[in-house]
């Protein structure tokens, strides 16, 4: 890997950038490996990618059926943020955003990590009440949150309305190092790296079958055949339900679809990130200069990338109040995403009924913010075969213990 | 938008009036079953890429709990009937039959999964 810098720009624009070499190689698979990712999205290559830096592993291969980073990585809405209300959830996000800081460095691609300020907006007594509660929870946790006043609010937002007839803004909770990166920068990034250490990353390859004997995994099959493995880690966010059914177990999770759009780009107008969890609604400003906006997701099963339009209506209808600016933009794309939402909307990082074979998944909406700390983990559980302390509570077995991480009631999340 | 029959009203209603209530026919296992089957009822899902059958109210309209048997992966909607059922009814089967020939009762009468 010839490493990127100042130099190699100067280099390339010498000699009219044609020596620029591929970011990550496409080899043909080998028969078997070390361990195998199904899922080369962000969490996938996280995974595969601290496999190999934090436990040398690298005779690995990730594979994906569509291309790298076709899935949710390409398609959120890059909010980054660690303002959780229960403890692992806290550990596990803070471990990903504090990642997050320094990963252009570290896999010397720039994921264009930018810790603009976050903002989750408290519009009901109820509301701020609970945000309240989280500021307290994460001053506890080590994460650096704080409550501050609607004026505040007008000072970071200039452009927001905090006098709503429905909704007035009654403060917010502000995490100053939330903010944004570039989704699928971060997903090359990794993939980059992990093709220097000599990792095999096998894109339009579909898993078809899990293979099995005495309850330990020997291998998948797929639409280019047979790979034998020792470990398989399964990192398919929507698909899990269906790769759960291939190696012979259900999963607490449901599918459903998640809606985002942009606008057409305007001038700079909006410098932070804003939640608006009671109108269900956020939005931030990319560098190009759309508004990104993101919504509810639907409440019914659905694999087809997406959503119904009306949630498009109600997002903007409620953002058109709090943001009267905006209500004159044309938006200019929608899509979706399928978003594998387990009952406590918190994320499985799990052993699984099947040996050697490990399942993360269940990040539901918000999956991007989690890549670094969730891949950070897969890969400890990986390698040692048990869970180490950021993966522990997410136990797919947490469901019949009893041991929710209750975050859809700690209300931390949109949804 | 999806558009589902209320089977108990007859209206023909936008998703914008209907609730959804996920997996139907599910058998329910309380005091006395193992955690394993409670569990399984409780939060384990089949949550199928193509032939689903689930449950939604009629919340803005007759408020009526009813089944619908739908697709997940292409949304195609077979049918919907009446709750008061342990499986779906033989109209329905036979419509998904004609529309999914590969497609196969994935339930057991005694409530469990399938081997």
């Amino acid at each position: 890997m010839k490493r990127y810098s100042v130099f190699a720009i100067a280099r390339e624009a010498a000699r009219y950038h044609m020596g620029w070499e591929r970011a990550w190689a496409s080899p043909e698979p080998r028969a078997s490996y070390d361990a195998i990712i199904v899922g080369a999205g962000g969490h996938g290559l996280a995974t595969a990618y601290y496999l190999g830096k934090n436990h040398g592993i690298t005779n690995v291969a990730v594979v994906e059926k569509g291309w790298l980073g076709g899935g949710n990585t390409g398609r959120n809405t890059t909010i980054i943020r660690s303002n959780y209300l229960q403890d692992p959830s806290a550990a596990i996000y803070e471990k990903a955003r504090s990642l997050y800081e320094t990963l252009s460095q570290e896999l010397n691609y720039n994921v264009m990590f930018s810790p603009r300020g976050l903002l989750m907006l408290g519009q009901t007594h109820h509301e701020v009440r609970g945000y309240l509660r989280t500021v307290h929870a994460n001053a506890l946790q080590g994460v650096q949150t704080e409550w501050i006043s609607p004026q505040r609010v007008k000072e970071l937002v200039p452009i927001i309305n905090i006098d709503g007839p429905r909704y007035p803004v009654l403060g917010a909770l502000y995490q100053a190092r939330g903010g944004t990166a570039r989704h699928d920068a971060v997903a090359w990034g990794y993939a980059r790296a992990c093709s220097a250490m000599g990792m095999h990353i096998i894109q339009n390859c579909e898993v078809q079958g899990v293979r099995s004997e005495n309850g330990t995994v020997t291998g998948i099959d797929t639409s280019r055949g047979f790979i034998g493995c020792r470990k398989l880690g399964m990192v398919v966010a929507g698909h899990s339900g269906q790769l759960a059914e291939m190696a012979g177990f259900r999963l607490p999770i449901e599918a459903v679809a998640l809606q985002a759009l942009v606008s057409e780009p305007i001038k700079p107008c909006m410098d932070v990130v804003v939640m608006a969890n009671t109108v269900h609604g956020y939005m931030s400003q990319s560098d190009k200069g759309e508004m990104v906006i993101g919504g509810g997701t639907d409440g019914f099963n659905n694999y087809t990338q997406r959503g119904s339009f009306h949630h498009i209506e109600e997002t903007l209808r409620a953002l058109v109040e709090t943001f009267p600016m905006i209500s004159r933009l044309k938006m200019l794309r929608q899509w979706g995403g399928i978003v594998d939402m387990t009952g406590d909307r918190s994320p499985l990082i799990s052993k699984t009924p099947l040996a050697n074979c490990f399942i993360n998944c269940g990040w539901g909406t918000g999956g991007f913010k989690a890549i670094p700390g969730s891949g950070w983990a897969m890969a400890e559980l990986m390698a040692k075969g048990e869970p180490g302390p950021l993966a522990e509570d997410f136990s797919m077995w947490r469901f019949k213990e009893g041991r929710f991480i209750d975050e859809s009631v700690a209300a931390g999340v949109a949804h | 938008m999806l558009i589902l029959t209320c089977p108990c009203c007859g209206v023909m209603a936008d998703e914008t009036e209907l609730s959804p209530g996920y997996e139907a026919h599910l058998k329910r296992f309380g005091p006395g079953s193992t955690p394993e089957e409670f569990e399984a009822y409780m939060f384990a899902r089949k949550n199928p890429k193509g032939v689903h059958f689930e449950r939604w109210r009629h919340t803005y309209g007759c408020g009526k709990w009813f089944l619908a048997a739908r697709c997940t992966a292409t949304l195609e909607v077979f049918g919907t009937y009446p709750a008061q059922v342990s499986e779906p009814p033989a109209d329905i089967i036979a419509r998904i039959q004609a529309r999914r020939p590969d497609w196969k009762a994935d339930w057991q009468p005694d409530g469990k999964a399938p081997k």
